[in-house]
């Protein structure tokens, strides 16, 4: 059997150089892959409807109405710890029909003697319905800011998806709860 | 599988006069670029680091051991002050936890096979005279220094509600970042970047040797199989742990910069650091275990005197589990609300792993059918490997179902199932590993009954310890508490005398340990016999400082 003779030192030391410096780019090339990942999943949310994530739609979509078919809407509100707001649903739940154009409205109130600036954050469950559950205008899209003791009533304009009719993962979808978290905005954590 | 003509042997020892002169205590030990001292102070971390990871665990199994809370009150004062509160203990029990899992992954396993016998035995069984990099090894090591001190310094600094961190060994948002005020959690993160970034030039370093170091006639599909098994893990560190460092640098800028990667206020996600964190944490665990794979290889093989069976197989299926490893992640997170058809993707992804596991074991099996087979110390460790790894490895096909991931998440069950792959799994790899190699290190013999008597005494104690744990978990028990209901008392009880039998075998450890290394019989180059074929032991017990200044030919 032939056997190639060992290489010399010098040819080693710049190969194993080599090879360092590749090992290296691979591993820079994960951590940034590791930062990267903050916009790709939210990119991959947005785009999946993944974890609950709603869609969005302009004002002059034409959706046909899936008529006969039903579906029950419940609606959740929240603040955040040291949010001095008051803030509910003007009615707990809604039927709609699939594909038809909704309102409901959510009501707040700042509690406190100061101007407070609101963000809101949502999602739907069941998580799966996220893909379907369309908002066409919606208080969350932008800041809010209520001065002291003003109370407001805040609009959302949204449509089930026909396509949810279809999706084999919503068969068992009865009812879809619309979630809204508000989170007062400091000046130190802007929306990314 | 490598073959070793008989004459190489004195070709070596020839060797011994001028290549075995040795620098003075403080340049050796602690300048050391030498891959085979600064093995064997990986080896001495990782039993340190060890006993107090096992010690803490003592902590948690007299907790245990009874419904209430008996004893963490009283430790409570210790960290928090003789006012400390019943919240204060709670957040201690959490400290408890999250050492005790950072500790044994990053600072007794991952050392001990990695850096230990990965350092010691990787050159030479490739007959090479060193690592490529020998400076950059001195660093590796020395970094676990300062990040071990940093881990247990935590625990002595606020963590929020008590001192330490308190954050399980996951460190999930947004309890690390809003949830634990005070320095304990920021210690403990700059703990695992500085712990990564030791790992990750170990990893450079491993990958380099055995692609370019390889000595003449070494082929890729001639190299032992432990060799294999650290190539492949280096690989595995190589691409996971930069991506954990990228996740925990965001934790720490959520913590102290106002930044909102992990926080829904500022449209964030705590469930993307999930995502991340799992993306490493899945391939972590075959790093930890990979190694063992490749150790019980080398033993089986050795003393049934036999070749490994399948050996191409058994190469490629470690490479085959490191890949599918790492699209597998979310099945650690299938109650996050997924949809059907994800569950069923990770269910069936991880499913997958099963077959080249099965593989090893089948091939382990018929590597010991028909061989001469000599039941040293070593081979009941490796037998024992197989059998108790095969068991978690079963109960981790169940837990891999969607469906039944729902009912046993968190639950006892999870942490029996990990506890069997790992800490009777990866450690009975290190202990089989260690009395396989210790006349090599060391060039003295272990004694024979005491390493027999700490393999029966450990095995029936992490057993005892460990398999109640199915039965608790089944019925409901949930993880990382210290109190439960009455209902548990029973086989909590017998799981803490487990503990018991487990540390008198270590106990017996120890005492082998020391003896052997005070007074064992001089071991020669190689106790084994023709078992025995890698190219460590065509060298003395132990080997010169210097080994292979003429490389080995391989044929």
């Amino acid at each position: 059997m032939i056997v190639s003779l060992p290489p010399s030192p010098f040819d080693r030391d710049r190969r194993n150089r080599r090879t360092m410096i590749g090992m290296a780019g691979i591993g820079l090339a994960m951590l940034g892959l590791g930062f990267a990942s903050v916009p790709l999943y939210r990119i991959f949310c947005e785009q999946t409807g993944f974890g609950g994530t709603t869609r969005r739609a302009a004002a002059d979509v034409q959706v046909r109405e899936a008529v006969g078919h039903k579906m029950s809407i419940r609606f959740d509100s929240n603040v955040a710890p040291g949010m001095p707001w008051q803030f509910h649903p003007e009615r707990p739940t809604a039927t709609v029909t699939i594909g038809a154009r909704s309102m409901a409205i959510f009501v707040a109130k700042n509690m406190s003697d100061k101007p407070v600036t609101g963000t809101a954050s949502f999602n739907v469950t069941p998580t799966q319905a996220g893909a379907h559950f369309t908002k066409i205008q919606c208080f969350c899209f932008t800041q809010q800011t209520l001065q002291p003791g003003e109370q407001v009533r805040m609009p959302v304009i949204y449509y089930v998806d026909p396509q949810i009719l279809e999706d084999s993962d919503n068969r068992d979808t009865q009812q879809i709860t619309l979630s809204y978290t508000f989170y007062p905005v400091e000046q130190d954590k802007k929306p990314s | 599988m490598t073959t070793i003509t008989a004459d190489h042997h004195g070709e070596y020892a020839h060797e011994h006069h001028d290549a075995d002169h040795k620098p003075a205590f403080f340049q050796r030990w602690f300048m050391s670029t030498n891959h085979k001292d600064i093995g064997t102070l990986y080896l001495i971390f990782a039993i340190i680091a060890g006993i107090i990871g096992g010690g803490i665990s003592g902590l948690m199994r007299a907790e245990l051991a009874q419904p209430g809370i008996q004893y963490l009150q009283t430790w409570a004062q210790f960290s928090d002050g003789p006012n400390a509160t019943l919240d204060q203990a709670y957040h201690l029990w959490n400290v408890l936890i999250t050492a005790h899992g950072l500790i044994m992954v990053f600072f007794m396993v991952m050392p001990a096979m990695i850096g230990g016998f990965g350092n010691w035995f990787v050159p030479i069984m490739i007959g090479a005279p060193d690592m490529a990099f020998p400076r950059m090894n001195n660093i590796s090591f020395w970094l676990l220094i300062p990040a071990f001190v940093l881990l247990l310094g935590s625990t002595f600094v606020p963590g929020g509600t008590g001192n330490g961190a308190g954050t399980g060994w996951t460190v999930y948002a947004p309890l690390s970042t809003s949830g634990s005020a005070g320095p304990a959690v920021d210690m403990a993160i700059l703990s695992l970047h500085i712990a990564g970034a030791s790992s990750i030039l170990g990893a450079i370093n491993f990958i380099t040797t055995i692609l370019n170091m390889r000595a003449p006639g070494m082929t890729l599909h001639k190299m032992p199989l432990f060799v294999w098994s650290v190539l492949v893990t280096a690989f595995l560190l190589l691409l996971a742990l930069p991506v954990l460092a990228a996740a925990i640098t965001m934790l720490l800028t959520d913590r102290n910069f106002g930044t909102t990667f992990y926080d829904a206020a500022g449209g964030g996600d705590p469930e993307l650091y999930q995502h991340l964190f799992w993306f490493f944490g899945h391939p972590e665990v075959y790093i930890m275990i990979l190694p063992g794979f490749g150790i019980i290889s080398q033993i089986v093989s050795t003393f049934s005197r036999k070749p490994v069976f399948g050996y191409l197989g058994m190469a490629y299926a470690m490479v085959a589990i490191g890949v599918v490893g790492f699209v597998v992640w979310a099945h650690h997170m299938f109650t996050t609300g997924m949809s059907v058809n994800v569950k069923m993707y990770f269910t069936a992804a991880t499913m997958v792993i099963a077959v080249p596991t099965g593989i090893k074991i089948f091939s382990w099996i018929a590597t010991i059918w028909g061989g001469s087979i000599s039941f040293k110390t070593p081979m009941v460790w490796a037998l024992g490997f197989i059998f108790l790894f095969t068991v978690g490895g079963v109960t981790g096909v169940v837990l891999a179902n969607g469906g039944v991931d729902d009912v046993l998440h968190d639950t006892y069950y999870v942490v029996a199932h990990f506890h069997y792959v790992l800490s009777l799994g990866a450690v009975f790899g290190l202990f089989a590993g260690f009395y396989y190699w210790f006349p090599k290190m060391s060039g003295r013999m272990y004694n024979e009954f005491l390493g027999h008597l700490h393999f029966w005494v450990f095995f029936v104690g992490v057993n005892m310890l460990f398999f109640p744990m199915h039965f608790l978990g089944l019925s409901g028990m949930p993880r990382r508490y210290p109190d439960y209901p009455e209902a548990f008392a029973y086989w909590n009880k017998v799981a803490s005398h487990g503990y018991e039998i487990m540390a008198a075998g270590m106990l017996i450890f120890f005492v082998n340990l020391i003896w052997s290394l005070a007074a064992g019989r001089k071991a020669e180059g190689n106790p084994w016999g023709e078992g025995a074929t890698t190219l460590e032991w065509t060298l003395t017990s132990p080997p010169p400082f210097h080994q292979f200044e003429t490389l080995p030919v391989v044929d």
